[in-house]
């Protein structure tokens, strides 16, 4: 009774977020929106016995990606976005497109929750940080170091993309080079005339 | 008394596809972004759900690779951000036109 008013109370949280996130039209609003969003769906995650993923969640979601995107909206010093009047007869066309997908969703979610007979499982153990490491590092191996990859990755490119290297500087060092190459070829062409 | 999976489904449901459409509606490349990053929690939610329902740890791993890829894709995608508003003074995804024609 407990689990099921919590759950409720955070589900209304999070879907109020959820909208609250998409009706802002400040980059900042939207952020702090979405941090709640993100707070209750840990608090939710609790309620499913799953308390690994939840301080997770709150460390990785509100703690690291949330802040990395608040740092870059005052970085850019966003303001409000303009309104914009020549899209205003798509709106309907976006609800249509997002009512439908609804339907589809619970649709999928009926049929897979006709096929088998769910109770709760007695194994209480899962949610555990000793079974997800476990399982992490005999079973899943593979797919954790693909992961990792992918970060050494993803911070390489970051790093590429963001890194400035003005005009001017170029230029500058491409006609050092320009130059340097002459000056060699006019060399070697006068010792090879000798 | 817990609550039941459906209603753990009909949230991530809804979740889902308010962040689908808040990518459809937002033209700001920032917002379209937290968008995605809701819609990831969606799918999040219905991996933990099922993996309680079922006593299986799968789920809950899976999310955690979601996370991973959550954040790279916030590492790149604000990288990427960045680098278009150097160029156009804009973060306006209308803006980002310079392959048209």
């Amino acid at each position: 009774m407990v689990l099921s008013a919590v759950f409720f109370l955070f589900a209304g949280l999070a879907i109020a977020s959820a909208i609250s996130m998409v009706y802002h039209k400040n980059p900042l609003y939207s952020a702090i929106s979405l941090i709640g969003v993100f707070v209750s769906l840990s608090c939710i995650y609790i309620t499913l016995a799953a308390p690994f993923i939840a301080a997770v969640q709150v460390l990785i979601y509100a703690g690291a990606i949330m802040v990395l995107v608040v740092f870059v909206i005052m970085l850019l010093n966003l303001d409000d976005a303009p309104s914009l009047n020549r899209l205003h007869y798509l709106y309907g066309v976006g609800a249509g497109l997002g009512g439908i997908l609804l339907i589809q969703t619970f649709f999928i979610f009926y049929a897979v929750l006709r096929a088998p007979n769910h109770a709760v499982a007695e194994n209480q153990t899962v949610g555990k940080t000793l079974s997800i490491g476990s399982a992490m590092y005999t079973e899943y191996l593979l797919p954790v170091e693909i992961v990792g990859v992918l970060l050494l990755m993803a911070v390489i490119g970051a790093v590429i993309l963001v890194r400035r290297l003005n005009q001017p500087e170029l230029e500058k060092l491409v006609d050092e080079e320009l130059t340097r190459r002459n000056e060699e070829d006019e060399i070697g062409d006068y010792r090879i005339s000798i | 008394m817990e609550p039941s999976l459906a209603s753990y489904l009909a949230l991530s449901g809804i979740l889902f596809t308010i962040g689908a459409t808040g990518v459809i509606f937002k033209r700001n490349a920032i917002g379209m972004f937290m968008c995605i990053e809701l819609m990831l929690n969606a799918v999040n939610l219905t991996f933990v759900a099922f993996s309680r329902y079922y006593a299986d740890v799968t789920g809950q791993l899976f999310v955690f690779m979601v996370m991973s890829v959550a954040a790279a894709e916030a590492a790149v995608g604000l990288g990427i951000i960045i680098a278009f508003y150097r160029n156009r003074v804009s973060v306006d995804v209308d803006d980002a036109s310079i392959l048209k024609n």
